[in-house]
This record gives structure tokens, sequence and C-alpha cells, in this order.
């Protein structure tokens, strides 16, 4: 039956599965069998020396990385849960743009973060030196560095998945739920420990796992800040960097196991606990907050909070106006013009690398999008055997920390294969772009299947029925419908890939230097304007697509991660 | 003009038989409805007539044509499904236009036909504007409109009406008909809203769980129900299990002897009674004749244009259900007073019992 019907699954399917199997499983099974591998024999040695006494300093890299993610969690937990109360439950002057503030931390890419962090609060930092002039101290009164740098970038950068997930699920809460538990006797402790704090449970663990898994991947705030403190993901690159691609498999293998595993923990659980119920029109639920000094309290601290999270941006922008040695061995920078834009555009090889970056995350992206809409449309809407298994395939990229993505292409293409067309990839062009596309696939997958799935199926029926085939009805119909979710996932895809930082590193040459590449090499020219000047021509990427997003697409930028 | 005939077609999902060994002709111009409760697979059926579903076993025919595999875009059926489908980024022009550029007719003549349309359905107005800022039963016409424009051999109805109110269902019910009248085309109207069914349809198949049950023109499927499930699946109905003994047909639940003027040749199999509730006598005063009961005025029900009746009889071990049309206050029955019932012996219906 529906032989026409399944002949065209299986055309939509065959590449998908070439492209899913080419360059996400192969490199990854290669990953997994160089693991095994030592001095070209087959054997359990790399695990061995890796949990063994011999190299100590891989087991000491696991058990940092769990710690700091686990601190993490914690840390981001307590910034983001209260803030998503505060907005979504007490109406106060400036509720709204304080909200909007909240969330600025994703407008930072991790590695541009990280850098304004450390000329903030690093030791040189303008702050601690700040402070030491007005108090006239000996030395900084703090700065910030090794583990603790590590977890305040972290808890600023990953607040906001907590934050964000837990206002969605408060507003999802219906408020006659917290009103009948009220009107049935209980207390307002009660109302909040029987019925309110139990329906977050799925947000705040999905939340959790998410924090955990982004930590246990971090890759640019360790390599910047952790001086000689070990996380797995740091020991990955500097085991590729020494050369011992079989332990690097092997850390990678590692790494990929526990992030993995939470993965699967994370869908479980939300298949399990899923309290969200059909009711509609769920009313705002704000209580003003009434009393006068509370009130301007809130306000006060709302400022105060806006600054501190503002404050990277700001030093950011101030500092790409600071041109090459106005501020090495100075306190405080000497001078501001625009000599760094004026080289951005000027001198060929300040360009190249943003050049080089757009052009890279443009492939990839072209990729993503093509390969994006037709995977997803045939999980969506077509009926196949072995589905589940395909939908694994295609979030595993996402599970995978960057580092192990890199690794894994790597392994797969450093000799002739014929995913690559009997070409070595490594050391080409094109590694990096492919990097990019693997990067990214999950990304725009997902944020495409979130309009398919909102399309009814009868609208492809109604189409037929009027006489259209197939591909009239996908181009016609469902391409126009489906263009805004795609694009907005898309443009997210496009300026991530723009600052792309963990897969560069291992992957790039001196022609495709993309634009983390560079502001590394500028950093450690001390050339710390020119850093920042690149920092914000992402910052302002990824500005006009949260906006075009924004307007264009009527998506919210909460909902773009 | 084509009429469809459907020859034993079977369709199964896995291990569930959503319709079995189906035979249904309509007649070329038909206004045919399916009707039944959800589930039965009345739009398993449609959707089988549409293409979107391939029988399992059996034979489609439109004509002498067999349509049985021919895909969905190649049967020039025109379907109006129940969310409507409205494509949402085009506007009602280009809505209702999409069939005819599918099928590469001149520009010049899209507009005219789109117009004429349009105006057919009332819209014209409207033609420019995009369908989400269309009322639902705006939306339901241009839906509509888009099916008609492109003169298919068979229109088919999913459920159209469902999503709309009550009062606008009755003007769009009285809409429907006119223009299946003025296009004469062959329709297929599923519902599982009897009253639709009823007044709007030339000839109705009732579905239960995979079967049809009966079909007949609406004042068949009323008067003359084929068993129990017809009887009170259309309108309301008094449904008690007759026995037949010795000296006719005895009902346990009124404890009555029941007396039929109806032919019934009903062998032993097991049967009921079915008496409407409009076609019940009551009275104040004591009634002579066959049928007759006595009983107490159990609740009085009023719905506007008729008022119901609950009549407890049988020492209160059973409930009869009887209506009137509203004639005053004067006439409205009094809680907990006496009342004499009977059901005429022309009323009363013996029909068997339906096989699972």
């Amino acid at each position: 039956m529906l032989n026409a019907e399944k002949r065209k699954t299986i055309l939509l399917l065959i590449p998908i599965i070439l492209v899913l199997v080419g360059y996400v499983l192969y490199p990854t099974v290669e990953t997994f069998i160089e693991s095994f591998k030592s001095n070209g024999l087959f054997t359990l040695q790399n695990y061995v020396d890796f949990f063994g006494p011999k190299a100590q300093a891989n087991l000491e890299a696991l058990w940092n990385s769990v710690y700091i993610s686990l601190l993490s969690v914690l840390l981001s937990a307590c910034i983001g849960v209260p803030l998503a109360f505060i907005f979504t439950r007490y109406h106060f002057p400036g509720r709204s743009f304080f909200s909007g503030i909240a969330i600025m931390p994703i407008v930072l890419p991790s590695l541009v973060g990280v850098m304004a962090f450390m000329w903030l609060y690093g030791e040189a930092g303008l702050i601690p030196v700040a402070l030491q002039d007005l108090l006239n101290l000996e030395e900084v009164p703090f700065s910030i560095g090794g583990v603790t740098g590590i977890l305040l970038v972290h808890a600023y950068t990953m607040y906001p998945y907590f934050y964000m997930t837990v206002s969605s699920a408060l507003n999802n809460v219906d408020p006659s739920l917290e009103e009948s538990a009220a009107n049935l006797g209980s207390g307002r402790f009660g109302v909040f420990w029987k019925v309110t704090f139990p329906l977050l449970t799925p947000a705040l663990v999905a939340a959790s796992l998410l924090v955990f898994m982004v930590s246990m991947a971090s890759f640019s705030a360790p390599f910047l800040l952790a001086g000689g403190y070990r996380v797995l993901s740091l020991q990955i690159y500097f085991s590729k960097i020494n050369g011992d691609l079989e332990m690097a498999a092997t850390q990678s293998v590692i790494l990929s196991a526990v992030s993995i595993t939470f993965l699967l923990f994370m869908r479980w659980f939300q298949n399990r606990k899923d309290y969200r119920m059909g009711s509609k029109g769920i009313g705002a639920h704000r209580s003003e907050v009434t009393n006068p000094v509370l009130k301007w309290m809130m306000v006060s601290l709302g400022v105060v909070a806006m600054i501190v999270l503002l404050l990277p941006h700001a030093v950011l922008a101030i500092l790409s106006f600071v041109p090459e040695g106005a501020w090495t061995w100075q306190k405080y920078p000497t001078s501001f013009n625009l000599e760094n834009y004026r080289l951005l555009f000027e001198d060929p090889n300040i360009w190249d690398p943003v050049r080089n970056s757009l052009i890279m995350a443009f492939v990839a992206c072209v990729g993503c999008f093509v390969f994006g809409i037709i995977t997803s449309y045939a999980l969506v809407k077509r009926k196949f055997f072995g589905k589940n298994l395909l939908d694994i395939l295609v979030m595993l990229p996402w599970a995978l920390p960057a580092t192990v993505v890199g690794m894994n292409l790597i392994l797969a293409f450093n000799s002739k294969s014929i995913f690559s067309f009997g070409q070595v990839l490594v050391g080409t062009f094109w590694i990096l772009p492919l990097a990019y596309f693997i990067r990214f696939i999950p990304l725009v997958v997902r944020s495409t299947n979130a309009v398919l799935e909102q399309m009814d199926d009868s609208i492809e029926e109604a189409a037929q029925n009027l006489g259209a085939r197939w591909l009239y009805t996908f181009r016609r119909v469902v391409l126009p419908i489906i263009m805004p979710g795609v694009l907005s996932g898309t443009l997210l895809a496009f300026v991530q890939a723009v600052g792309e930082f963990p897969t560069s590193v291992l992957l790039y040459t001196l022609d495709n230097r993309p634009i983390s590449i560079e502001i590394m090499n500028q950093l450690r020219m001390f050339n710390l304007g020119q850093a920042a000047a690149y920092g914000m021509i992402q910052v302002g990427l990824i500005a006009i697509v949260m906006l075009i997003s924004y307007k264009f697409f009527g998506v919210k930028s909460e909902n773009t991660l | 003009m084509t009429a469809v005939t459907l020859s034993k077609i079977t369709k199964q999902f896995g291990d569930v038989t959503a319709v079995k060994e189906l035979d249904i002709t309509i007649k070329e111009g038909e206004f045919f409805t399916f009707l039944g409760p959800s589930g039965c697979g009345k739009t398993t059926t449609l959707r089988m007539i549409a293409g979107f579903y391939y029988p399992s076993a059996g034979k489609v025919k439109f004509n002498d044509r067999d349509m049985t595999t021919v895909s969905p875009e190649k049967r020039n059926t025109g379907m109006v499904f129940q969310n409507y489908a409205l494509f949402p980024h085009m506007t009602v022009f280009e809505n209702v236009a999409f069939g005819l550029k599918v099928r590469k007719v001149n520009k010049a003549e899209v507009k005219r036909r789109v117009e004429d349309v349009l105006e057919k359905v009332r819209l014209k107005p409207f033609i420019d504007r995009q369908v989400s800022q269309l009322s639902g039963g705006q939306q339901q016409r241009v839906a509509l409109a888009r099916a008609l424009v492109i003169e298919p051999d068979i229109l088919l109805l999913d459920e159209p009406l469902s999503n709309l109110d009550a009062r606008l269902r009755d003007e769009m019910r009285n809409e429907i008909l006119r223009l299946q009248r003025e296009y004469g085309i062959t329709t297929i109207y599923v519902t599982h809203d009897q009253v639709e069914a009823l007044t709007m349809s030339d000839r109705i198949a009732v579905f239960n769980v995979g079967n049809c049950q009966q079909i007949g023109t609406p004042t068949e499927i009323y008067n003359q129900p084929v068993n129990d499930f017809v009887a009170e699946f259309i309108g309301e109905t008094n449904l008690f299990k007759v026995k037949k003994t010795g000296e006719g047909l005895f009902c346990e639940a009124l404890n009555l002897r029941v007396h039929t003027s109806r032919e019934n040749s009903m062998k032993n199999e097991s049967i009921k009674m079915s008496v409407r509730p409009e076609a019940i006598t009551l009275s104040k005063t004591k009634l002579e004749g066959v049928n007759v009961l006595v009983g107490k005025v159990d609740l009085v029900q009023f719905t506007g244009e008729s008022v119901h009746s609950f009549i407890k009889v049988n020492e209160g071990h059973t409930t009869l259900k009887v209506t009137d049309l509203n004639r005053g206050p004067s006439t409205y029955l009094q809680e907990g007073s006496d009342i004499y019932v009977q059901l005429p012996p022309d009323q009363v219906r013996i029909v068997p019992v339906a096989k699972e």
C-alpha cells in the first residue's frame, strides 16, 4: 500500500542517512575505535592509563569537570530561579525592561564574554585596579582566575537557562491551581511547596541538566582562566597538541559518555514527568508591589543588577576604541579612537579572519538550512521504521561537547575516506565549515520541528486534494509556512558559527583562521583593543539577528535558545 | 456528474479494523451523509474516497473508473476539512485560486472564476483579506469556495460545521445546501450531528464501529430504523427489551403486554421496542385501549419550543420520556401528579438488537 508515498519517504531518507552516517556517525565511531588503539594494536591500555595511577592528571580533570559543572548548576540556579520568580510574579516599575536585560548574557559569544570578564575582574582588570586606587590599597583587593573565575563566568553565562525555563514554566502554571490550593485552606508557604514547586520540578531538572552538560563541554572559560587547573575538555585539546591522538580519543569517549548519559536521563525524565495541561487562556498572575520602600528597593536592585549584567558589554564596547599599545602596562587605557575599526576595514590581515568566519559560517548554514528542512520534514511528517534512531543521530552533535566534535572530525578525516571523496580534509578549508555544519544541525532541525509540528497535516492534504503534486505543495505551501522558524534557527546557527571557538582551535589552518582564533592571537600580542573590536562585530551580528527574528518572524528572544 | 461506488472496502490500521466490508453506492448529484458516533469509520471512508487512504481490500469507483489506488491530486474531488485547512500565508483570493493555478488555468480566467465563486459564497468584499482576519463562518465559506471553484466531480465535507456556534451552524447548513443544489455536485457529508444529517441529506448511511447499519432517506431512517442502534442514535427514543410469549409480546420494564400494529417478522432473536417521545399520548383522565400505563410525573423540562416530561411508570422502576410542543404554561404537567400514558400501537416499533 502507499507505494508512491513510501518511495517519496525513501527518497527523502537517502540523503539524510548518507549525511548523518558520513559526518556524524562515522567520525564518532572512528574516535571510539581510536580510543582502543595503542601503537597500532587493539588494547584497553588507553583506558587503563586514564583511570590508572600512571596519568593522575586525567582522572583529576574528570573530577574537576564534574565538580565545576555541579557548582555551576547550583550558582546559575541561585541567580536564575529567584529572578524568574520576581519577574513573573511581581509587578513594579521597569519590570519588563529589566526582564529584557536579564537575558543579555546570551548576546555575548562565550570567548568574548570570558575576555570581557578578564578585563573587568582579572588581575589587571579595571575594577580591582580602580578599587585599589580609590581605597589606596597596597595590592588589588580581589581578582578572578582559576576555579572562581570559571565559576563566575559560568554563572553569568548560564543562569539565563534557569531564568528562561523557570519563567516559561511559571507562566504556564494555571493560577487557578494555586488559588484552589489556597481556597482549600493552604497557607502561602504550603501552596509553594505542595503545588508550585512540584509543578516546576520538570523545568528545574531540565535546566540543571542543560547547565551541567554545557559546563562539562565548556572550553573558552577554562582555556583563558584555568591556569594550571585541569578540566577534561581542555585535556583533550592538550593531548591533541602533544600529538597523542589515542589519548585524546579516549578522553573524548569518556567526556561524551558523561554528556550522553545526562542527555538520555534528561529525555527519560521529561517523558516521565509532564505536568502540562490543556488549560486555555492562562491569565497574568502578578501581584503589584505596593509598599513604596519595597518597591523602590526592588527597582534600585534592578538597576544595580542591570549595571553588573551590562558591564561586560560596556567594557567590550569601550575597549574596542583603545588603539594598540594604549593599554599594556598602563593601569587604565590612555587613548581612544577609531583605529581598530579603521584597520578592520583597511588592513587585509585584520579583515581576513572576519571574512573567513562569515564565509565559513555562511557555507555551513546553507548546508544546515537545506539539510535541516529535509530532515525535519521527514522526522515530523513522514512515517518510517527507525525514526527514533534517526532522531537520536540528529541530536547527537548537540549532546557531544564541541571539543569532541572537533576530535571526531580530526580522527575521521585525517586520512582519505569515501565520505570526503577520497581527500584528506584536515588541513584544508573545508574542514571548518563541515565542523560548523555538524555542530549546528540539531539547532536548525529543532527550530524547524517546532514550526512543522504546529502545521496541521490537513493543510498538506488540502493542497493535494486541490490537485497539487507533492513537490508543488512542498514549495508553495509547506515552505512558506515554515520559513520564519527555519530562518530564525538558521540565523542563530550563523551567528554562533561566526563566534565558534572550540572546534576552530582544533581544526583551523592559517589561511582560514576564523575570528575567534584571531582574537586569541591579538590577546597574545596584548592588542586588547583589536580583540574587543572583533568581539563587537560578533555582538553586533547577534543583536541584528535577534532583532530580525523578533521583528520579522515574531520569535521571542527568550525562545531562540 | 459522478456516481461513487464503494464495493466491499475494508481498511485496517495495524490490528484495528476501521471499516469493514462496506458496500455503498452514491448516486449522481446526490447529497449523501455518513452519520455515526466518533470512531465509527465515517471519516476513514471519506478519506478513502478522497485518496488519503487506500483501502486494504475492496474497490472505490467513480462512475466506471476504478479509483482505488489513484493518488489524491488526480481524483478531482473538492474537500472541506473540519479545521478548514486554509493556507495561512495566503489571502482569500490566493487560497481560492490555488486549485486553478495548479490546473494551469490562465490568469484572467482564474480571476473571473474566483470572483464568481466568492460572489456565490458572499465573500466578494473580503477577497484581499488574509484568512486569519476572517471569522469562523467566513473561513468556512472560503474553504467551501476553494473546493467548489475547481468544479470537482465530488464534493467531500468532513464535519465542516463542528467548529461553529449554534446559530452560525444553522445558517451555514442552508448555505451549503443552496450551493450544492446550485452546482448539482455529488456531495458526501460526514457528521455526527443527526439534525444536520436529517435536514440536509437526500440519503443517509448510519455507521457504527466500522459497519454501515442502515442506508435510507431521512424519513426512512427516523421512522423505520432497522435496529436499536439506529433507533437510539437518530433522535430520542424510549427503548425497552421485549420478549415473545405465547400470547404476543411482553415488556418486562414496563410490565406491559405490548400491542403493535406494525408487521414484525422478527424470528427468535433478541428484540426491543422503540417509541419516539413525541408519539406518546398523555392524559390526566383515564385512557381506554391497549398499551395504557399509569404513572407519576417525575420531572418537567422546558426547552423553549418543546416541553419534555419524564414519567415514572411500573411502580417507579422505569422512566418514559415524553415530548410535547410548548402550548403555554397552562398545559405544563405538575411534577408529582398522577398521569395516564398510552403508547399508540401504530407508533410502537419492534427492532432487533444490533450485533456488536
